[in-house]
């Protein structure tokens, strides 16, 4: 079986061999990374995998996986609009976080038949397995409701490496965090350009695999400008923590990418590869740019 | 008075302005007002969230961790400024002369003689300036956003109550205002969303999902992700991440202070049996039922009814009773009882009142539901139009739809307590909004 692994795939040991914090934490130690948010379930369940696989053969050396919600409060209208598009797609009407993590276990695993919705001829690339780390973006109440327990398990299962809940601060995270540390999943907290030290710390602390560094206020969402100081702001993380530190929030284009990979260890972009999800071509020209961008900068 | 636990030993004054000196007044207003607070002191024993904003296990914070330090400033600001006596006047002066505190508890004899009840005591917060509860809440949190050197507020609203009474402080202290309304709600509430628009403020469409208050709340709470440092969000309900839920609380606690104030100084009010309030995210509610959990022991607390909008009814699939048909869930940064698909997306609640038609409820209302302080029943549309009705043609007092909702209980009542039983009931705001719902409805033709 190929593997489609991004660069320096050769080294990665297996999924089974080792936690998610961990691959997460190698995936960031070969310079800076290209961390490529896709939603699940859209435009179909079948797209949005092929979408995943297209995305690292460009260079994305980390995939973040949104699980579509109804009230996605961090996110902005690109994600909304996706999201909703992908619960409403789904038949029988429900596409979710069960849904999502049998995306990433049909992602690692690689598929050898049609799916159940019945995608009729298997993309070319289909029957290869994803190494690059898979992280789930959800809010917290899929993950309450499906228990955390049960979460946690189905995740471990299906090869998740973490996950990102961005209305979950450390101080709501403990539960998760018992059930889903035991079972080498990574929890990544996020830090804002508001956090205090305090904060900070705190985000740091509870963290596993990387930090995520909020570039700017506001919700998710391209912006023409890259927020001042991020460097300062990423230099602020460090001094709290060995993890890698990933910016996201705003970042739309290959020069944008550049200019945050000089002083971050990883670079993610959401919107703009939601924006193209539905059109493959685009969507890996965009991935191609912003890993060239990335990577440029390992000097 | 037996069933008071603790005798407050500063009771909110009944006494007229007019039998009170110039100077006293003017101490009021500035300096000690404690003798003349309409606000609960801390003599008295409130339930407290605990450190993380839990009311046993609802609530906490469940946000972005951009509003975390907010949040935290906020906590600070509202703690300090409620123990300064120059914020506690300044507010209390303007829940006077400006609200006009205390609202009136008015005895309404034919509505209890229509309901099969000894007394029906009305607490008239429709009388309010502008027209409801929502005064009390946008001026303490204006205030407190002005004391906390912010000079920008936004705003969520459903029916628009909430909107204009936070454009209305907006436009007494000289702040700049934003209210994000759901398109569904602008259509159904047009008379209030171009009062906000005369008083100054701005009027944000929000036509996601159901365009309504819900959908609202989302998108004032994203808005504020982006402007967090310099704008404070004045939260309207006693919902939202920690501290809002304590601080809607505590400014619409003058209700309930007020009704036992009346009771300790009016010799002619009686203790009631029950107290009734319309719940939607529970602001009036709380601010009437919290006072008497505080006041009262457990066994000679009064029945407590919280009317939750039913809409079409419980099972209908249209409907707003997060406490009756919901489950515990996430919702708009807190953990309460929720209206949740399987996989927990919240669904769109529905009422016929814009006010009340929202998924979740204050998080002390789920606590006080689990520990059984309050009873919380469910109550349909139609049932709430006929209860709207009544009140209008026996009384001749127009309310507003959410508080016919509280109303509607009183035949029940009637019933179950009989014909001696006393009832309070918080009219938390009048009618006149609704006056195109009812008119298409061809109420009372």
């Amino acid at each position: 079986m190929s593997t489609l692994g991004g660069r320096g795939d050769g080294a990665m040991p297996s999924a089974s061999m080792t936690t998610g914090a961990r691959r997460l934490t190698e995936a960031f130690s070969r310079g800076p990374a290209l961390v490529s948010y896709l939603m699940a379930g859209y435009p179909s369940s079948s797209e949005a995998r092929e979408a995943v696989r297209q995305v690292v053969v460009a260079g994305a050396d980390v995939i973040e996986l949104g699980v579509p919600y109804a009230d996605a409060l961090a996110d902005g209208p690109v994600i909304v609009r996706a999201a909703d598009a992908a619960r409403t797609a789904a038949l029988p009407g429900r596409f979710g976080l069960e849904e999502t993590i049998a995306t990433v276990a049909l992602l690692t695993r690689g598929e050898s038949a049609p799916d159940a919705a019945g995608a009729p001829i298997a993309p070319a690339t289909s029957h290869t397995a994803i190494r690059v780390p898979i992280v789930l973006m959800t809010y917290y109440n899929p993950i309450r409701t499906m228990g955390v327990h049960e979460a946690a398990h189905m995740m471990a299962d299906a090869g998740v490496a973490g996950v990102i809940v961005p209305d979950m601060p450390p101080e709501a995270g403990r539960g998760w965090l018992e059930a889903s540390r035991p079972l080498g999943i990574a929890t990544v907290f996020l830090v804002a350009p508001t956090s205090t030290p305090e904060r900070i710390a705190k985000a740091c602390g509870a963290s596993s695999g990387f930090v995520y560094c909020v570039s700017s206020l506001g919700v998710t969402g391209e912006r023409t400008a890259l927020a001042q100081g991020i460097g300062a702001h990423v230099a602020a993380i460090r001094a709290h923590t060995d993890l890698p530190v990933a910016v996201g929030f705003g970042i739309s284009s290959g020069e944008q990418a550049h200019e945050v990979a000089r002083v971050a260890d990883g670079v993610i972009v959401g919107s703009g590869n939601v924006r193209r999800q539905a059109d493959l071509s685009e969507l890996t020209a965009f991935t191609r740019s912003l890993a060239e961008g990335v990577h440029a900068s390992q000097g | 008075m037996s069933h008071l636990a603790s005798q407050s030993p500063t009771s909110p004054s009944t006494s007229p302005a007019s039998a009170m000196t110039a100077d006293a007044i003017q101490a009021a207003a500035t300096t000690s007002s404690a003798a003349l607070s309409f606000l609960p002191d801390d003599q008295v024993r409130y339930p407290q969230a605990d450190e993380e904003g839990y009311f046993g296990g609802f609530g906490g914070r469940y946000v972005p961790e951009t509003v975390i330090p907010a949040l935290q400033e906020l906590e600070a600001g509202f703690s300090d400024a409620v123990s300064d006596p120059a914020f506690v006047g300044h507010l209390d002066g303007l829940l006077r002369d400006y609200v006009g505190r205390p609202s009136p508890l008015y005895r309404a004899d034919r509505l209890a003689a229509a309901s099969g009840l000894g007394a029906v005591y009305l607490k008239r917060e429709d009388l309010n300036h502008t027209g409801a509860h929502k005064i009390n809440n946008a001026l303490g949190q204006c205030l407190l956003a002005q004391r906390m050197g912010k000079n920008r507020v936004i705003a969520e609203t459903g029916a628009g109550q909430h909107g204009v009474a936070t454009a209305t402080a907006a436009a007494l202290l000289g702040m700049e205002c934003a209210v994000y309304m759901g398109t569904e709600d602008i259509k159904r509430q047009a008379l209030n969303v171009y009062k906000m628009r005369l008083l100054g403020a701005e009027v944000v469409p929000v036509s996601d999902g159901g365009g309504t208050l819900a959908n609202a709340v989302t998108a004032a709470l994203r808005a504020w992700v982006a402007c967090v440092e310099e704008t404070f969000y004045v939260m309207g309900s006693a919902v939202g991440p920690h501290p809002y839920p304590s601080i809607v609380r505590h400014f619409q606690s003058v209700i309930g202070e007020e009704m036992i104030a009346s009771i300790e100084h009016d010799p002619d009010v009686p203790f009631p049996d029950a107290v009734v309030a319309c719940v939607g995210g529970g602001s009036n509610a709380i601010g009437t039922f919290a006072p008497f959990v505080a006041h009262c022991d457990r066994a000679h607390l009064p029945l407590l009814i919280g009317a939750e909008a039913a809409g079409l009814g419980v099972d209908s699939g249209k409907t707003g009773a997060s406490i009756t048909k919901g489950t515990p869930g996430v919702l708009h940064g807190f953990y309460s009882y929720l209206l949740q698909d399987e996989i927990g997306n919240p669904l769109e609640a529905y009422s016929i009142s814009a006010g009340l038609d929202y998924p979740g409820v204050g998080p002390e209302h789920a606590y006080y539901h689990d520990q059984g302080i309050v009873r919380y029943v469910p109550v349909t549309d139609d049932e709430a139009l006929e209860a709207f009705l009544l009140c209008t043609r026996s009384e001749g007092i127009i309310p507003a739809i959410e508080s016919a909702h509280a109303l509607a209980v009183l035949p029940a009542l009637g019933r179950e307590l009989g014909s001696g039983a006393v009832v309070f009931l918080t009219v938390s705001g009048r009618g006149d909004k609704d006056m195109d719902i009812v008119r298409e409805r061809h109420l009372g033709e």
